[in-house]
């Protein structure tokens, strides 16, 4: 067996786990592939934009949950935490008439700020991460119905909202790829993600958290601290994902929300990171993310029903994570 | 205290004076001093829970004292963390690798440090990785950094450790067990790399159970026991004799146990040619009826690894076992079981008690069919007594039946899981570390009960790192290393150091030791 060697530099965002990571890329191009023949509405420019628009919220809620993967601990909030920065950005626009840049700034602080509880919950008063983001979940779902005295609020008054996730700039210079802003935004937010994991000191003793918690503590890094920031960076990403929803939708839907934090981690798991943290890629997840939006997608095309794709999403969690599994037995078997 | 002559001319690196600590239930260190000189390797030793590894988290900011002062360079000082003690210039390695295993090797050094740029927002790869290198270097270890630290072997673990520990300019460097899990070859790299420190200036405290070691590398000897401080004494000129008295407390009667004559004996588990990976190559052994045998190797060696594939808990890939010469498939611990097989865990709390439940559940846990009465209920009445007649059996102190399995003492807990297999009639018992973080009273305890059981007619396997309680207990010793059984040995008078010779002999030593054939040429010796 050769030694896997992560290489340095911006390839150090694609590092380790090669395998289940080729798993998933190959699962996602069965999946296009399979799509395309059974139907040739499926690989269409315009079909293939939708499925990258669907998957846009998503992949950058998942992207958000697997910072906290990563260091061994689970985020639920991240649904209920969208619709609440949603509903925060519609209050500073809508309600208060301030200019948009204040407006997708204050969904972001609301994100950092919810992240930072949720992470000095975790990190400082020891309440498992399951419940402290359990009940954080609750809290911003309440919240959100609180603040907008559960009505949803429009954007109207605020031209070119619905153009950040919606709109087009690249399709500006190259009519032939009209790709939305909120598929740009996934990808940028992708690239980020991954340049902190792979290059930061917060990426590194992320992994350092999930690996052997007590070690990082034994090298004199103040874990709570580090815990506590990569909560907080996971919550403004989430904040991002408010403003993309909000912007699709034209609106904040303060009933939205719940159940979008365990398709983030189903993305996750699909795309290969371990909830046993120490392990997972951004790239993974992104690919995770797809797959779930092709499934959706392709399924519809081929008139499946709804209830059905929830079934089959559910299988495929499964089936992921076994495969995983046996290449993991196998590869300690070999080694 | 009598110390080295030139501790009065020299101002010690650290001086730890009348240091008291408690836990719930344990007085661990009762007002124990010690001191580092600089250029010293000062050697602390005593038995497993002496306090030795307590008064060196104390140093190293792990754990806070309750009394007692310490002193650095001979100024007092708090040390509240690991970080203000790294800051301080104490390094310490843990006895367990505290290393995180999906960084890579150089990540893994510098966590905490690590070089930066672009103003402290990114690491420095590239430093970091030929930071590694240099220190690798020094050491004389062959190793890319970039490999995950997954993927090196528990001695090369160990190598980054200490290059981890001396890549932190540390001036007191404490060593808890450095040579555990290290072969002849390394250890000598290692003893060079410790004097060349010690011409530096730096003080080396130096934990090891080894003692032949001591004569080699330390200046000084303190000794503990029982969590109090015995003396301090020159290394050189003290009989190894000596501090393993003022250790035990006692003169040691060779304690080499009575080995029965079991040549009529029937052989009652014979495992042969058991493999998975690398972790069990090709091993074979058999034990008797009433037969003690002892299972020696260091850390990683795949002792533990090889009791669970037996008993089912994990899979093995090859190979076959026969109790009473017949052929059982053994898939899972149930069917392990059922064989007449027990296994008692080296971590009883994690794998062998549900701690949150009463003695007498714990009992009859393995054994619950037994238990149903009328109409499918728990006999809980039929409980209570069979596990009353354990209690009395295996003098289980426990106040009553009902009392939760985690309020009992660690030497009664583990008489709990025995009672366990006991009562599912079990004829084969691995006890995977007994005594393992219990007292020396209740390990003598343990040791009675093992004989006991043997002398029942039982075939009983003990794994133990320790090796004086190989050598206390066993009838017979397989030693294993890195997945191999390098060989067999009579119990009773053999030296330490022909245990430790086959549980260090790599691989590419010497020729294999042809483990079917060693088997049977022991089994008629037995």
């Amino acid at each position: 067996m050769t030694a896997i060697s992560s290489r340095p530099g911006i390839g150090a965002m694609f590092r380790t786990q090669g395998a289940q990571k080729l798993l998933a890329f190959a699962g996602l191009v069965v999946l296009l592939v399979g799509f395309s023949l059974a139907s040739d509405r499926f690989f269409q420019t315009s079909n293939v934009i939708a499925i990258l628009q669907a998957a846009s919220v998503n992949g950058v809620l998942a992207i958000a949950a697997t910072l906290i993967i990563i260091t061994g601990g689970i985020d639920l909030s991240v649904g209920t935490l969208m619709t609440f920065c949603a509903v925060i950005c519609g209050v500073v626009l809508t309600y208060l008439g301030l200019p948009m840049p204040i407006g997708l700034a204050a969904a972001i602080l609301a994100g950092t700020a919810s992240g930072l509880a949720s992470g000095i919950f975790v990190a400082k008063l020891k309440v498992p991460p399951f419940i402290a983001t359990l009940g954080m979940m609750l809290i911003l779902k309440g919240l959100s119905l609180v603040i907008s005295g559960t009505r949803p609020i429009y954007f109207n008054d605020t031209p070119g909202f619905t153009q950040i996730a919606t709109g087009s700039i690249i399709g500006n210079f190259f009519p032939a790829v009209p790709l939305p802003n909120g598929v740009v935004i996934l990808f940028v937010v992708a690239g980020l993600a991954a340049f902190v994991l792979g290059r930061t000191v917060l990426g590194r003793y992320a992994f350092a958290l999930g690996s052997n918690e007590e070690a990082l503590r034994l090298s004199g890094v103040n874990v709570d601290r580090w815990k506590i920031a990569i909560y907080a960076l996971g919550g403004s990403i989430v904040g991002v994902a408010g403003i993309l929803i909000a912007s699709r939708l034209n609106s904040a839907q303060p009933a939205l929300g719940l159940g979008y934090e365990l398709d983030a981690i189903a993305a996750v798991v699909i795309g290969g990171t371990s909830l046993r943290g120490g392990q997972g890629t951004i790239l993974g997840t992104v690919i995770g993310a797809l797959i779930m939006a092709v499934l959706a997608n392709g399924l519809r095309i081929l008139s499946v029903a709804q209830e059905w794709q929830t079934v089959v999403t559910g299988s495929i969690i499964i089936l992921a994570v076994y495969a995983d599994m046996l290449r993991r037995q196998r590869a300690a078997a070999a080694a | 205290m009598s110390a080295a002559p030139s501790a009065a001319s020299v101002t010690p690196l650290v001086s730890m004076k009348a240091i008291d600590k408690s836990f719930p239930g344990v007085h661990a260190l009762k007002s124990v001093s010690f001191e580092v000189l600089p250029g010293e390797v000062h050697a602390l030793m005593g038995e497993n829970g002496a306090g030795k590894s307590t008064l060196m988290k104390i140093l190293s900011g792990v754990y806070s004292r309750d009394s007692g002062t310490v002193e650095f360079n001979g100024k007092p000082v708090e040390i509240g963390s690991p970080r203000e003690a790294q800051n301080m210039g104490i390094g310490i390695i843990h006895q367990e690798l505290s290393l995180m295993p999906d960084l890579n090797a150089a990540q893994n050094i510098f966590i905490g440090r690590e070089p930066r740029t672009a103003g402290g927002l990114l690491i420095d790869e590239k430093k970091l990785n030929a930071g590694a290198t240099e220190l690798f270097k020094r050491i004389g270890l062959n190793i890319d950094p970039r490999t995950p630290v997954s993927r090196l072997t528990i001695a090369k673990q160990q190598m980054v450790e200490i290059a981890k520990a001396l890549s932190n300019e540390s001036r007191v460097l404490i060593m808890d067990e450095p040579t555990a899990a290290l072969n002849d070859a390394e250890i000598a790299e290692l003893f060079t790399i410790i004097r060349q420190l010690k011409a530096e200036g730096v003080g080396i405290v130096y934990i090891s159970h080894k003692m032949d070691e001591l004569e080699r590398i330390a200046d000084r000897v303190t000794v503990m026991r029982d969590g109090a401080y015995v003396d301090t004494l020159p290394a050189a000129t003290t009989p190894v004799q000596t501090i393993i008295e003022m250790m035990v407390g006692r003169e040691i009667a060779h304690a080499a146990p009575d080995i029965p004559d079991l040549s009529a004996a029937e052989v009652v588990l014979e495992v042969r040619n058991l493999n998975r990976g690398r972790e069990i190559q090709n091993v074979s052994f058999s034990v008797k009826k009433g037969e003690i045998l002892g299972f020696a190797g260091l850390m990683g060696a795949g002792r533990t690894e090889v009791a669970r594939a037996v008993f089912g808990a994990d899979p093995f890939t090859s190979g076959e076992i026969f109790v009473h010469g017949k052929k059982v498939d053994i898939r899972q611990p149930r069917d392990a079981v059922q064989a007449g097989i027990g296994y008692l865990s080296e971590d009883r709390k994690q794998f062998g008690l549900a701690t949150g439940m009463d003695v007498a559940n714990n009992v009859a846990m393995a054994s619950l069919e037994r238990f149903i009465g009328t109409g499918g209920v728990i006999d809980d009445g039929k409980i209570a007594g069979t596990a009353r007649e354990y209690i009395d059996q295996l003098s289980i102190k426990t106040p009553t039946e009902h009392q939760e399995a985690r309020l009992l003492s660690g030497g009664n807990q583990q008489k709990v899981v025995v009672a366990k297999w006991l009562l599912r009639d079990c004829e084969v018992l691995f006890f995977d570390e007994p005594t393992r973080g219990i007292d020396i009273g209740a390990k003598n305890e343990i040791y009675k009960l093992l004989n006991q059981l043997a002398a029942q007619g039982r075939a009983i396997i003990v794994i133990s790192s320790e090796l004086p309680e190989i050598l206390r207990l066993s009838h017979r010793i397989a030693v294993m290393c890195e997945g191999r059984l390098t060989g067999f040995l009579p119990g009773g008078n053999t030296p330490q150091e022909e245990i430790m010779k086959l549980a260090t002999q790599r691989h590419d030593d010497t020729a294999p030791a042809g483990n079917a054939r060693e088997e049977e040429k022991m089994g008629e010796t037995a």
